[in-house]
């Protein structure tokens, strides 16, 4: 691992400016995407902002809904009493990643900056475009089993990791971010990007922008929830695929609000609004849910290995809102 | 008293001197030549010279120690090479296996991960700071009693995990513990006597 200057600043302020004036640095929260990162040589930032002396860990209720701090830790919010209660679905997301040492090490922002899995990105002798602009995409022709379905280019196929991202997407979350040309507000769904041609930004924060805040308003997603994970093994391995749904369900069994995004499917967490809009005013059946589940699909596209994928997805997604409306 | 419950038999302590020079071997074979080189000329001491160190206060398994640390060393790393403590055990090195489970201010953590310098002011317990002087943690007789363990190798993780999961109110049922320790690898498939040993030690209500 190369050398780097450390720092560990106690104001906001100073922490954005070392960061802002300086292309090489970066903050570092928990460090278990960063350091694994560092340690393989696929990025070696020469200075890190150390930003776990900010108080920035709270979880507290205000403005009708929840601001959960960037440094509060991915297994505090899911602990949390006010999270189960009022999004029980961010818990459960939260709670299908990682493994419980590193949720105790894993912060909300720096979660939802994880980089992609993908093996070519982690690879660094072979080329990637998102790693290394203009090297070329070794997944295109290449073991492309774990990539995305939708929202692609020609440039990455590479899908956003994030568990606790999908639920976010689904619960209309916004991020309140810090630079240095002051505060901002980015509504989740459009904090992450996808590819394009430059498949190396993976969000649209600027850079020395610092995620201070995670906003989640209250809804009425507080029991017919239930987040799918996909995985090759029971627990602690990355989604092939997964699903977060919301149901609000009145006392005849029709839909009066529904959630619902995809995760493992493309290179942001995927919202599935067209379905969501089809679920409301409908009862809440497996037939109802197959439907949304087609409509959710539209426009999938898959690869030489992913392919298992475009029939995983709508079995998935029938899954997760059977077993949230039983819930 | 050691505590790792690979030295539970004589015969074990010639198998960590042979595992100690397999990994020496193992680490000389992946030096790429031009650090050997480098320090045969003693290139390495003025390398280290150059590198800034950062002043660092831990407490480790109740020992107050001021240090000074190179930014990049990992908490394992200085656990491991600079307090020897190796109970601590270094497996995949990239937070996939549970081998370098510590406990960070009493929550599990793996300290492969994270880099020393972040630790600050902080309380790290390892598997060696577990037992009572010479009375064994409850989690530790438990797994020599249900035979939680064969080569050994990611028992210390194991059991600090184990110890955690209990205290996290995780170890409700065979599936919550299941869930809660599958951060913890174990090559040999020891795990249906884990999760025995945590069970019992759930069971029998004592402070862990
Ligand atoms: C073996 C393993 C398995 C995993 N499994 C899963 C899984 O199943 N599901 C899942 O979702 N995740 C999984 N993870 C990923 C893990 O959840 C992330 O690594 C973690 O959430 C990142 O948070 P962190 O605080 O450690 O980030 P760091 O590593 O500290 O930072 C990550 C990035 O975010 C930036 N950053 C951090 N905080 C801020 C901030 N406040 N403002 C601006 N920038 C910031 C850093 O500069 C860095 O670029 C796994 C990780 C490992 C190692
Ligand atoms: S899919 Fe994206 S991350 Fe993977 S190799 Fe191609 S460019 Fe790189
Ligand atoms: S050595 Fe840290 S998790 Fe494997
Ligand atoms: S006992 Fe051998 S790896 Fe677990």
């Amino acid at each position: 691992m190369n050398q780097f200057q450390y720092s560990r600043p106690t104001k906001q302020q100073a922490a954005i400016d070392a960061v802002a004036k300086d292309p090489n640095a970066a903050f570092i929260a928990g460090g278990t995407n960063l350091v694994d990162l560092m340690k393989r040589g696929v990025t070696s930032p020469q200075k890190l902002v150390d930003i776990n002396r900010l108080p920035l860990g709270k979880i507290e209720s205000q403005n009708n809904g929840l601001r959960i701090g960037a440094l509060a830790l991915n297994s505090a919010v899911a602990e949390d009493r006010q999270v189960r209660e009022k999004q029980p679905l961010l818990a459960l997301a939260l709670n299908a990643g990682a493994s419980p040492q590193l949720r105790n090490m894993a912060t909300v922002g720096g979660n939802m900056l994880q980089r992609t899995r993908c093996a070519y990105f982690y690879d660094t002798t072979m080329p990637c475009n998102k790693r290394q602009p203009g090297t070329g995409c070794g997944a295109l022709e290449g073991v492309n089993r774990m990539h995305a379905i939708f929202g692609f280019s020609d440039k990455c196929i590479a899908v956003h990791p994030s568990d606790m991202s999908v639920a976010l997407v689904a619960l209309d979350a916004v991020v309140q971010v810090s630079g240095p040309k002051g505060n901002r507000s980015i509504p989740f769904a459009d904090f992450h990007r996808l590819p394009g041609d430059t498949p190396e930004k993976d969000t649209n924060l600027a850079p020395g922008e610092l995620i201070t805040a995670v906003d989640v308003p209250d809804g009425p997603f507080t029991k017919h929830v239930h987040y799918q994970k996909v995985r090759e093994r029971a627990s602690y391995a990355f989604a092939l695929l997964s699903v977060a749904a919301a149901l609000d369900i009145d006392g005849s069994n029709i839909i009066k609000a529904a959630r619902l995004a995809m995760g493992g499917v493309a290179h942001k967490p995927w919202r599935l609004t067209t379905a969501e809009q089809m679920l409301v005013g409908k009862p809440a059946t497996e037939e109802t849910f197959r439907q949304a589940a087609d409509v959710a699909m539209q426009g999938a596209k898959s690869f030489k290995h992913n392919a298992y994928k475009l029939k995983l997805g709508p079995n998935a997604i029938v899954q997760a809102l059977k077993t949230a409306a039983a819930a | 008293m050691n505590t790792e419950p690979e030295n539970a038999s004589p015969h074990d302590d010639s198998r960590r001197t042979f595992l100690k020079q397999s990994t020496l071997l193992t680490a000389m074979a992946l030096v790429p030549g031009p650090v050997v080189s480098a320090a045969e000329a003693k290139l390495d001491e003025r390398v280290a010279e150059a590198i800034e160190q950062v002043p660092l206060s831990l407490k480790v398994n109740g020992k107050k120690l001021k240090l000074s640390v190179e930014p990049r060393t990992t908490l394992l790393d200085l656990l491991r090479e600079q307090l020897h403590l190796n109970g601590t055990k270094k497996g995949c090195d990239y937070g996939q296996c549970g081998a370098c489970t510590v406990h960070v201010d009493g929550q599990r953590v793996n300290s492969c991960l994270s880099f020393a310098v972040m630790h600050d002011g902080k309380e790290i317990t390892t598997i060696e700071g577990l037992a009572d002087g010479d009375k064994l943690h409850p989690m530790q007789e438990a797994f020599v009693k249900h035979d939680g363990f064969q080569c050994g190798y990611c028992t210390p993780g194991q059991i600090m995990s184990a110890v955690a999961c209990v205290r996290e109110g995780h170890a409700g049922s065979e599936g919550e513990i299941r869930e809660y320790m599958s951060g913890n690898i174990c090559r040999c498939g020891a795990y249906s006597n884990i999760v025995a040993a945590i069970q019992d030690v759930k069971k029998g209500g004592q402070k862990v």
